[in-house]
């Protein structure tokens, strides 16, 4: 696989400010890459530095092997779909979507015959006279990606894309992003906070915080072998173990990860918790645990029999379930 | 505890409190209240007297007399035709046009800047530095002016110590735009007007630059456009309402003045100073109503082509 994107020792500093520190990563060809974290973690401004609107203030970046810094984005075969969609407001939908091929100067006919492609590629044909303003949130949603895909870029840039849509939208537009980056097999890097899209969509992960990258990996890497209890909490709700505790259940003075799908009730031996709550979720219950001086959560798949809070209860789980994380932080 | 109940619809008490809620019920009633007075005003007194000066122009003069003569007639209007006459009517929309088309592009950038970069401090010094000079008197701002285009003034000076009086005396013998000195030419009344009427185009615009959100440019590059097919496909267009909004001011105020031209400038008449020689001492109202039409008729015409472009599909 050849790279896509590769920064090296990428930072982008407002003053005092670290928006992005010291980043190093490789994005491969064909990937769909997440960027995940809290706002304000930095991703956002990764996205930006791929796109041209920032520069590093230090580090190097290549767009298949070519150096980009100092490129300004018109010059730059990346496209982006923004998290507010960024559609011209005076412009009708095909005007949207041909935008890039009428400032490469492609003849009308031309461009509009591309353009119509591209809407139908999003599942939009035939609304080539309306306004932006008249669409809903997904339409526009849509013509933004057309927008972006009408040009043929090698990357597309996606920031938040979702983020505006209401739950079965943006689970049906996350179907259908997934469809097209099989369809289309170009590079998707894909901004978001929300770690449940990160996780059903993406190849690889990369997950940001105050600037820095603290685990980057496949979607079950960073879910089952979370390397930090950054990652480990940030991800999924996952009960994470301090060390001290950890000793005494394995013997290793180590922070560790224990998924609350991962602990099951038995009726007869394991640790000893009480119930201390217990929320109905439709799928699952989840309970709330004391497990000595911790806290835990679990989840109880749905027509297993829900004990009463109150009640002293028996929790196991298999011992390579307890993952050891390297870091503390 | 005992605590009065209150009234859940407790009742207004008074007779104003009584005339508010029959206004609240009413809210129609109250509209009409609140519109007559300056309708009334706007009604009859502006556009009477509009209707006034149109009548005035289709009576005319006798030659003879100097009396009016009250019947309807065309011939005013034709009066306006004369090579004389329509030489003011060019005259001045030419110099209409030309400022208004100077302070575009003087306002443009100062517009530009105001609205994407200044913040906080600089935006402050900017609003004072585009409207102190409208604090300050008209008539000040154009005698200054004189002193400095006059050919004892601080402009000549300059270029005399620059030792680029020759490119000065070169501009000033060209013909039509030149002149004896700055004071006395068209340049000069030319300056002076984009000067006085600039903060008029600077503040619609800048207003509607503001209203471009700054996604919309990257937008645009992100798509391939450069700087400039940028500026010419997103920010143009996207401030056109400001920009004709902005020339409606520069455009209009232009046609109408009669002080500027009459103090910096060639002694050649203006739209302005034709009305008022033509009402005042030449007595001939008729003739002064016809050209005081003339603006009117030229600014409707501007608009109906701004409206036919779309500059007001923004709105």
């Amino acid at each position: 696989m050849s790279i896509a994107l590769q920064f090296a020792g990428v930072s982008r500093h407002y003053g005092a400010v670290k928006a992005l520190d010291r980043v190093d990563l490789e994005v491969y060809e064909g990937e769909f890459f997440a960027m995940l974290g809290p706002s304000g973690s930095g991703k956002t401004t990764c996205l930006r530095l791929v796109a041209g609107f920032e520069q590093p203030t230090a580090g190097h970046i290549e767009i298949f092997g070519e150096t980009a810094e100092g490129v300004p984005p018109f010059r730059r075969n990346v496209n982006t779909v923004f998290q507010d969609y960024a559609l011209f407001p005076h412009l009708n939908v095909l005007d949207n979507v041909a935008y890039g091929l009428m400032i490469r100067g492609i003849g009308k006919a031309e461009r509009y015959r591309s353009a119509e492609q591209a809407l139908e590629l999003v599942a939009l044909p035939g609304l080539g006279k309306r306004r932006a303003g008249e669409l809903s949130g997904g339409q526009r949603q849509r013509v933004a990606l057309a927008r972006a895909l009408v040009n043929k870029p090698r990357v597309l840039l996606l920031d938040e894309p979702l983020g505006a849509l209401d739950l079965k939208l943006r689970e049906q537009m996350q179907e259908e992003l997934k469809n097209l980056h099989q369809q289309l097999g170009i590079t998707f890097i894909f901004v978001t906070h929300d770690q449940n899209e990160a996780l059903s969509m993406s190849n690889r992960i990369a997950l940001f915080n105050e600037g820095r990258i603290m685990q980057v990996g496949t979607p079950q890497q960073i879910y089952r072998q979370p390397n930090s209890r950054f990652v480990a909490d940030f991800v999924g709700s996952s009960n994470v173990l301090p060390p001290d505790f950890v000793k005494r259940l394995c013997g290793e003075s180590r922070w560790a990860s224990l998924r609350p799908e991962s602990i099951y009730l038995s009726r007869t031996d394991g640790h000893q918790a009480d119930v201390v709550g217990a929320s109905y979720l439709g799928g699952s219950t989840r309970l709330a645990l004391e497990f000595g001086s911790l806290r835990v959560s679990l989840m109880l798949a749905s027509g297993d029999p829900v004990p009463a809070v109150g009640e002293r209860v028996f929790i196991r789980w298999k011992p390579e379930d307890l993952h050891l994380m390297e870091a503390g932080e | 505890m005992n605590s009065p109940q209150l009234a859940i619809l407790p009742e207004r008490r008074g007779l104003l409190g009584r005339l508010a809620d029959s206004l609240w019920r009413h809210p129609r009633l109250l509209l009409l209240l609140m519109l007559a007075p300056p309708v009334l005003w706007l009604g009859v007194i502006y556009l009477g007297s509009l209707v006034a000066l149109l009548v005035q122009s289709f009576f005319s003069i006798d030659e003879f007399s100097g009396l009016i003569n009250y019947e309807f007639t065309l011939k005013t209007y034709r009066e306006l035709l004369i090579p004389a006459n329509l030489d003011i009517i060019v005259r001045t929309v030419s110099m209409a046009a030309a400022v208004t088309l100077a302070a575009v592009i003087v306002a443009f950038p100062i517009a530009f800047y105001a609205a994407r970069y200044a913040r906080g401090k600089w935006k402050a010094a900017f609003y004072i530095g585009i409207m102190l000079p409208l604090w300050s008197s008209y008539l000040v701002k154009i005698y200054a002016w004189k002193l400095v285009l006059a050919r004892e003034g601080i402009l000549n000076w300059l270029f005399a110590k620059l030792h680029l009086t020759w490119l000065l005396d070169a501009y000033l013998s060209l013909p039509l735009i030149g002149g004896n000195s700055l004071s006395v030419s068209y340049t000069g009344t030319f300056l002076v007007f984009l000067y006085v009427w600039l903060p008029f185009m600077i503040l619609p615009l800048q207003a509607s630059l503001e209203r471009v959100p700054g996604n919309l440019l990257e937008a645009s590059a992100d798509l391939g456009g450069s700087p400039g097919q940028t500026f010419r496909h997103v920010i143009l267009p996207l401030a056109l309402p400001g920009v004709i909004a902005g020339s409606i001011f520069t455009f209009s105020l232009t046609l109408g003045d009669y002080i500027i031209p009459q103090i910096i400038g060639s002694s050649r008449l203006f739209i302005g100073q034709a009305v008022y020689s033509h009402q005042g001492t030449a007595g001939n109202i008729p003739l002064a109503a016809a050209f005081a039409v003339v603006p009117i008729v030229i600014m409707g015409f501007y608009l109906w082509m701004a409206k036919r472009a779309g500059a007001f599909d923004a709105l």
